[in-house]
């Protein structure tokens, strides 16, 4: 490729006129104040789930781990904890099993139907998940679902599946399908082609949409919490609800479990980034397959 | 993309492979539609439409649509106006653009509920927020920002502007960088290469991504109960739908609510795409032949 | 300084005296992508930078343009320092590999661009546009947008919009390297035509060494961002100046050895059992050495030089055969014959020795 595009990558004609540099300094500086203002949204959490008291002054007066504890009791965390990790492995284990024989078919065939197909999977990922989880959760009460962990597996799955697909699809585009292709000639039938030729180019794919998937669902709230009952709920609908009644009890363990929350969510968002683009938890999705 | 072209039966068998996919869908999501679209029109009492005239007709119902919008749409356009000038100053793959979306990715990772949580404890009158401009002898006392409109819009762009942000980065990324220079050699400083080449190549990806960002933003829930005040000023459709079917237990109601809300999003939608028809909407690279 | 309205009115060939680059480097990473490139163009000049990937003939096209910053030395054009200026100050032509034609803009849109950021009016810009267009042969797919067009349409498009804005000099960056075969030597002869009539300063960065003997006055051949012989294309042709550029120009018969004696002119070099008198290129010693030869050059039948070997693979090339043959001294060579020959069949072939290029080694 050309040498040159790389190389103005890295670095520009010197001459900087001061209209550019102070338009570089507003953007510079609004983009510092957004990430620094997150940076304080996480850091007064966790500081505050720390604290023994903390009315009025800058920093706690004192810092303790107590919190934890209690809000591990209170809230039933262990419980809470279990059943969040139980019900996103299934999701993802679930939306794979469908996702990629459904992104493989589209990847690989020209079908009529084909277009509708495609369209039909990106309806759950457009439609925001309130709109369409009242009627879902309607349907699970009357079919005896609603309120069991069954119920909240099915709802998150609604669009674990087609996100499996969007990522998924591309992915395999990208395969040659030449290599299948030269494995029939070989004479491998159907199982040995997919053995030993498409699961180990598959691997990483699969292993991105599944971490994507899991971290996408351990943070989705409206489905979980328009089809959970009191022993199904995932550790976001636990912690909105402690939130919720957080006059009731003590600020510092709704921080302590808020804290629970994001180390479950980050650590399992680190673990993705090492295998992923983490960008791909938004854009990919968006992106029409190249034609 | 090749499609196919051996007609051994192992290779028809593949298309089956879509059956499954095809059919959760169709029965977790068009039909949960259908049958709460059906709903909608159920009642006790009163014709067909009962439902959607009592939405109309009562202020408690009606008047969540317009104040959905009043947070959702400024909410949307804060973040896309944030998102434009940065993802153009972080186009190129430099480290800092690495890092960057790297970090807005953990506000999304994060979600809703904790972002609106934390602003609680962040944003409160005993916040660092309010603290700091104190101290600064911006403010003389600390701003109400929480348990009202404005602690429910500061979570949408929270949550919002990164989304918005990755998603009009990847459309300007793929706006292939030698059409700039080529304006560049024609005289054209940095200010009209945005205005004469990026924008009206980027035109149709800022359409998709408002719609994508308004309608996160209209299904606005967790924030404007915790942060908002959901009994009045941050009552948004969201809420209606909800106390319809988890309060009130009248889910034919509840389910006329998410199809006004499915509707009034789809309204928009329509206008902005239609908008977009009268830009360019091809590939944007350098049109090799 | 950014160009203004008067600075288009200039006279036709772009009324500059010389463009001067005076040892410009570019550094980037740890490595010299530029080292040290000192050259002068003339008002008019066709100048083509040739060489493999990574030599470096790109680099110094965009250091030209100001797409990329030079790392030392100076670029002027007359007694106007350049190289610190922006590219839209500039005012070069630029056509690039892949047109980087602008897609939502139609062909008369893309070509008046350059006149629009210069804010001519209107109707100046129009006339000029179809100037430019007609110059290209354009006309009829005026409107059209360059989606629509074919490779070889959208190059024309893209030099119509290079040379409308009448720049002292037109940067060409590899511009056939995307057209097959036969559109390539229709496009060169355009290239040609289109130079004499405007007579502007050019500088073309190939690979393609026919490319730039054909349409170049000088040609400067590089590798490793250092200029290894800056001539005519004549010169570059018959005398190389060292083995890097004779490889480049196609002397594809390399033979390594040793000079044994040197007689003024000539010497005496031996590649095993292969003994061959050559032309010394620049001074040399006994010893260690490279001698080149040109396929083409090597004629059949008796003569100085001498070599009999047997045919091994022969190719039809229409117009003559591409022939390999092994000497008996076990020497592999390439050779051009309009006879044909059959493999296998014991040939006698000779070579002029002033055609036996040897360069020292070391």
């Amino acid at each position: 490729m050309n040498t040159a595009t790389a190389a103005l990558a890295r670095t520009d004609i010197e001459r900087r006129s001061w209209r550019e540099i102070a338009w570089t300094s507003l953007v510079t500086a609004l983009m510092a104040f957004f990430l620094i203002n997150v940076a304080g949204v996480i850091a007064s959490v966790a500081v505050s789930s720390f604290a023994t008291r903390w009315l009025g002054t800058w920093l706690p007066a004192g810092f303790t781990t107590r919190w934890y504890a209690s809000a591990w009791d209170e809230f039933q965390l262990g419980d809470v904890l279990t059943v969040t990790l139980r019900v996103v492995f299934i999701v993802v284990a679930i939306s794979i099993l469908i996702g990629v024989p459904a992104a493989y078919a589209l990847a690989r065939r020209e079908f009529p139907g084909k277009r509708g197909a495609m369209l039909l999977f990106l309806l759950p990922l457009m439609v925001p998940p309130i709109t369409y989880g009242i009627p879902l959760a309607t349907v699970l009460y009357r079919l005896r679902l609603g309120g069991t962990e069954s119920g909240v597996i099915l709802a998150n799955l609604v669009p674990a599946v087609p996100f499996v697909i969007l990522v998924m699809t591309p992915f395999i585009e990208q395969i040659d399908v030449r290599l299948e292709q030269a494995a029939r000639v070989f004479g491998a039938g159907t199982f040995r082609v997919f053995v030993h030729i498409l699961v180990p180019l598959l691997a990483p794919g699969i292993l991105a949409a599944g971490l994507l998937v899991l971290v996408r669902t351990i943070a989705l709230f409206e489905l979980t919490f328009l089809t959970a009952g009191p022993d199904s709920q995932t550790l976001v609908v636990a912690l909105y609800y402690s939130v919720f009644a957080a006059g009731v009890r003590a600020t510092q363990s709704v921080d302590a479990m808020a804290v629970t929350y994001m180390v479950t969510t980050l650590v399992w968002l680190l673990i993705a980034m090492r295998f992923v683009n983490p960008t791909q938890l938004v854009t990919r999705v968006k992106e029409a397959p190249r034609n | 993309m090749t499609a196919g072209s051996l007609h051994d039966s192992g290779f028809d068998r593949t298309v089956l492979l879509i059956v499954p996919g095809v059919l959760f869908v169709l029965l977790l999501f068009i039909y949960p539609f259908a049958y709460g679209l059906f709903l909608s029109f159920t009642t006790t009492n009163g014709g067909i439409w009962a439902n959607y005239a009592r939405f109309f007709a009562e202020p408690r119902f009606f008047s969540t649509i317009g104040i959905t919008f009043w947070i959702a749409l400024p909410a949307t356009l804060v973040n896309l106006a944030l998102a434009i000038p940065m993802a153009f100053k972080l186009r190129r793959p430099t480290s800092a653009q690495r890092i960057v979306t790297t970090m807005l990715v953990v506000p999304i990772t994060l979600g809703t509920v904790l972002v609106a949580e934390g602003l609680l404890n962040y944003l409160g009158p005993q916040g660092w927020f309010n603290r700091l401009l104190v101290d600064m002898h911006l403010i003389a006392s600390p701003v109400r920002l929480t348990h009202n409109y404005w602690g429910v819009l500061l979570s949408l762009v929270i949550t919002g502007f990164p989304f918005a942000f990755l998603l009009t980065l990847s459309y300007i990324t793929g706006i292939d960088p030698v059409l700039a220079q080529a304006a560049s050699t024609l005289g054209a400083g940095p200010a009209r290469q945005f205005l004469h080449i990026y924008f009206p190549l980027l035109a149709p990806g800022l359409a998709i991504t408002f719609c994508l960002a308004f309608v996160q933003a209209f299904s606005v829930f967790p924030s404007a109960v915790l942060l908002g005040a959901p009994a009045g000023p941050t009552r948004v459709i969201s809420i209606a739908a909800y106390q319809a079917a988890f309060e009130d237990y009248d889910y034919a109601m509840a389910s006329a609510v998410a199809m006004i809300m499915g509707l009034a999003q789809l309204a928009v939608v329509v206008a902005v795409l239609g908008l977009r028809g009268f830009f360019y909407r091809g590939p944007a690279g350098g049109a090799k032949g | 300084m950014v160009l203004r309205k008067g600075d288009f009115h200039q006279p036709r060939g772009g009324g500059f005296g010389e463009l001067k680059l005076d040892a410009i480097s570019r550094r980037f990473g740890g490595l010299f992508a530029l080292d040290g490139l000192s050259l002068t163009i003339k008002h008019g000049e066709f100048i083509a930078l040739l060489g493999p990937s990574g030599c470096g003939k790109s680099t110094a096209l965009n250091c030209l343009a100001g797409l990329l910053p030079l790392t030392s030395g100076s670029i002027w054009l007359d007694d106007r320092r350049i190289d610190t200026m922006r590219p839209e100050e500039r005012g070069f032509g630029m056509i690039f590999q892949n047109y980087a034609l602008f897609p939502h803009m139609n062909v008369r849109k893309n070509v008046g661009f350059g006149l629009a950021m210069r804010r001519m009016p209107k109707d100046e810009i129009r006339r000029r546009v179809d100037d430019a267009i007609g110059l290209v042969q354009l006309e009829a797919h005026a409107e059209k947008l360059p989606g629509q067009l074919s490779g070889g349409q959208q190059q024309r498009v893209a030099i119509a919009r290079a040379i409308v804005i009448e720049p002292p000099v037109v940067l060409m960056d590899e511009p056939l390297s995307n057209l097959d075969a036969k559109l390539r030597l229709e496009m060169r002869s355009e290239i040609k035509r289109i130079h004499h009539e405007l007579g502007r300063a050019t500088v073309y960065v190939t690979h393609d060494q026919e490319e730039a003997l054909s349409l170049a006055d000088r040609v400067v051949v590089m590798k490793d961002g250092v200029a290894q012989q800056i001539g005519s294309p004549e010169a570059l042709y018959n005398r190389p100046a060292n083995l890097d550029v004779a490889l480049f120009m196609g002397y594809r018969n390399v033979l390594e050895g040793r000079v044994d004696r040197v007689d003024g002119e000539r010497v005496s070099f031996q590649c095993g059992a292969l003994a061959l008198t050559g032309a010394p290129q620049g001074r040399i010693d006994p010893g260690a050495a490279t001698a080149v030869i040109r396929p083409d050059e090597i004629e059949i039948g008796d003569g100085p030089n001498r070599v009999e070997g047997r045919a091994e693979t022969v190719e039809y090339c229409g117009r003559d055969y591409l022939v390999d043959f092994v000497t008996d001294a076990g020497a592999r060579l390439h050779a051009r014959s309009t006879e044909r020959i059959n493999p296998g069949e014991r040939v006698c072939w000779h070579v002029p020795a002033e055609r036996v290029l040897v360069y020292s080694v070391g």
